[in-house]
């Protein structure tokens, strides 16, 4: 019994980072009907820009929750400026293209994070790029010397992992007879919960998210409705971007490896999840996290723990071939 | 705009082409080098995780090559000629792995390949090796298949360590006479052929010396949650934990089985040698046990000297893989100095005719497998690094 609660509070945290992340996927498809592969490696920076804003806080010295709070606006902050970028540049030139441009687009720019972040940091770069003009007996002059010296040294972060500060202090509490948690798994699902209640409110309560679901109804006429289009995509992607960056810290916080291709399992499930909630569905990628976060654990726990990044993929034939639209989708018919 | 977007285009495909594999370092600093002439340089080739999961296996690796290189050098070079080293980064993929092999063999023309340490990237060099005619000798890969594929010694490639059959072995009977332990749950990375020949190995002997194995469970290299795995062996109630895998992750896995408050000591191979368990691991780790090729508190004159000189050029404490490496190194330049020619054919056959060098790791005698039978020695984590703790023999 202890270790199916144990199971249980393990499958908890997991499932919230997915529901986290899935969001980002289930809005933004309902907005613009793509579906971001480059999300998962959204998710991957937010938790680099934590890392690079912690060590240039110093956290791992001092923590502090003023330190923890910064490190938390900046990682979202970077994130939803890196949102709003990819949306810019990579999606919007092809809005009036095939869906499948878009959708290839959206791999590239996975495979751009991914591998970009994986490049040898840009200092190391130009003093390579100079050892090599010189061996062609080229000199740089002096100016562009200094610059290659005051370009960062460890940006990006190249393919070793790298290990997030502790925020602050681990406290284990032992419960119901043997159930370990930690004020780290409580922090981060009151965190989460808290952010997927206040999607909700932004989502059904405010003017944005009513725009939001008028552009994700039918854009053009919510574009004839004087709805700025536009606007609305820049500030969903924003938003989903700023979710990623809080699923990142919060398992930075517990699970400290970081590494560029961090994002690539996690993206892959959230997107699972998403599916099986119900893809366009809000409540539905929550739902479609913590299902498949539980069963994850489950299955890792009780059969064979290999299996356990096949569940996710075993989830989303099963969902494909049951129930196509998800548990909370719509069925959509086309008339002809 | 067109134009806009023609010279952006431009621009990145110049980028592109400005991202060739650069080699990591000649052995020498500075832009200028003022070495002799190319053709009486001999060249040695080493690819090493330099980035990646396992970087300090490649840096140290390469601090114990280059130390041996100096160490030659300084005498005269083999047999006149001046050593010189080309390293290639293989980010902890054996694809990386397998293209610096042919880059080295094909375009630098090297002697002899010095690399890798874990067995997956040395299975994808060894093939390149042996097609090629250049000798190669692996400092660390313990998986028998790098030098012995189905009954068939691979003819160019030798190993100066001792092998996983033996290693797994070492820490069953640790565990049972030192230990005295009965119930051990194993918990492998499914993805990596050293530990999963190594956890085969050991659950073989531990079984044949009265053991039960109470769990076998599996993760991959890169997860970040083992919770689930840990928990389920929390509740078969194992006395130690057999974790073969590489320092990251056990690191990792410690930290989050005492987050669970699992008390047990965890065992493991060589894998876990770097100076980073300590450094993510924290108290985790303290407590735990794992098999090595040598122990750096060994009082035996050999081994300090080699402590002293590397501590003096690198300024820190050499771990197993330096000592490998070192000795992988030394071995090639003892056999190229007996070799009528320092490369191809000949100097495989010098290697091989390798009986009782006195390595930093122990004697070396190449055997008809092109292995090396050494003891093994188990060190225990004990405040913040590794402890000698016993030797046990093959």
């Amino acid at each position: 019994m202890t270790e199916f609660l144990q199971h249980v509070v393990n499958g908890l945290s997991l499932g919230t980072i997915y529901a986290l992340i899935a969001l980002g996927y289930t809005m933004v498809y309902g907005v613009l009907k793509l579906i971001n592969f480059a999300h998962g490696d959204v998710y991957m920076v937010g938790a680099f820009a934590g890392y690079y804003v912690a060590t240039a806080l110093d956290v791992e010295r001092s923590p502090s929750l003023a330190k923890a709070l910064v490190v938390f606006v900046g990682s979202m902050a970077v994130c939803g400026a890196l949102g709003f970028v990819v949306e810019r540049f990579a999606y919007r030139p092809l809005r009036n293209r095939p869906r499948l441009a878009s959708l290839i687009t959206a791999i590239g720019v996975s495979f751009l994070l991914e591998f970009g972040f994986q490049l040898p940091s840009l200092r190391s770069q130009a003093e390579s790029l100079e050892s090599a003009l010189f061996g062609f007996g080229l000199r740089l002059p002096d100016f562009l010397h200094r610059l290659a010296l005051a370009l960062p040294d460890s940006f990006p972060p190249g393919p070793t992992p790298r290990f997030f500060p502790e925020p602050f202090e681990r406290v284990d509490w032992t419960v119901l007879g043997g159930v370990h948690v930690s004020n780290y798994d409580v922090v981060s699902l009151g965190v989460a919960f808290a952010f997927m209640v206040g999607l909700q409110l932004i989502v059904y309560r405010t003017k944005f998210g009513t725009a939001m679901r008028a552009v994700s109804f039918d854009a053009r006429t919510a574009g004839l409705m004087g709805i700025p289009v536009g606007r609305v995509i820049s500030g969903t992607f924003v938003l989903g971007s700023v979710l990623a960056a809080v699923a990142a810290l919060l398992v930075a916080g517990s699970r400290p490896r970081i590494d560029p291709i961090m994002g690539l399992m996690p993206g892959l499930k959230a997107f699972v999840a998403a599916v099986f909630g119900g893809i366009g569905s809000v409540p539905g990628a929550m739902v479609g996290g913590l299902v498949l976060g539980f069963s994850e654990e489950m299955v890792a726990g009780y059969t064979v723990s290999s299996f356990r990044d096949g569940i996710a993929f075993a989830m989303l034939i099963l969902v494909l071939l049951i129930r196509p639209e998800g548990l909370f989708g719509r069925v959509t018919v086309e008339k002809v | 705009m067109r134009l806009a977007r023609v010279v952006a285009a431009m621009a990145a495909l110049a980028a592109v082409a400005c991202q060739t594999k650069k080699p990591e370092a000649e052995g020498q600093a500075g832009p200028a080098p003022a070495a002799a002439p190319s053709a009486e340089r001999i060249l040695v080739g080493h690819i090493g995780s330099m980035t990646g999961s396992e970087a300090t296996f490649g840096q140290s690796t390469d601090n114990g090559i280059k130390l041996a290189i100096e160490q030659w050098n300084a005498k005269g070079g083999v047999k006149g000629r001046q050593l010189a080293l080309k390293t290639y980064d293989d980010q902890g993929k054996p694809e990386e792995a397998a293209v610096a092999a042919t880059r080295l063999v094909v375009n630098d023309k090297v002697n002899v390949l010095l690399g890798e340490v874990a067995s997956s990237r040395s299975l994808a060099m060894a093939p390149i090796a042996d097609s090629n005619k250049v000798p190669m000798i692996t400092p660390s890969s313990t998986n028998p298949r790098v030098t012995k594929e189905k009954d068939q010694v691979r003819p160019f490639v030798f190993r100066v360590c001792f092998i996983d059959p033996f290693q797994g072995t070492v820490m069953a009977k640790f565990a049972r006479d030192d230990l005295k332990v009965t119930r051990v749950a194993i918990l492998r990375d499914v993805g990596n052929d050293y530990s999963m020949g190594l956890a085969d190995y050991f659950l073989a002997k531990f079984k044949e010396l009265g053991g039960t194995i109470v769990d076998d469970q599996s993760y991959k290299a890169g997860d970040q949650d083992f919770k689930a795995q840990l928990t389920a062996i929390k509740g078969k109630n194992p006395e130690a934990i057999y974790v073969p895998g590489y320092y990251t992750d056990v690191a990792l896995i410690a930290r989050q089985a005492r987050e669970l408050g699992m008390k047990q000591p965890l065992l493991g191979g060589d894998g876990w040698d770097s100076v980073k368990l300590y450094e993510i691991g924290g108290k985790a780790i303290e407590g735990s046990y794992y098999s090595n090729h040598y122990a750096s508190d060994d009082p035996s004159p050999r081994i300090q000297d080699f402590v002293k000189a590397y501590q003096a050029r690198f300024g820190s404490i050499p771990d197993g893989l330096a000592a490998m490496g070192y000795d992988a190194a030394m071995v090639a330049f003892d056999a190229m100095s007996r070799a009528s020619e320092p490369s191809g054919v000949p100097l495989r056959d010098a290697i091989a005719a390798t009986k009782d060098y006195a390595g930093v790791t122990g004697v070396i005698t190449i055997d008809s497998n092109h292995d090396a039978n050494k003891p093994a020695v188990v060190v225990e984590v004990k405040g913040g690094k590794s402890v000698y703790v016993t030797t046990i023999r093959p």
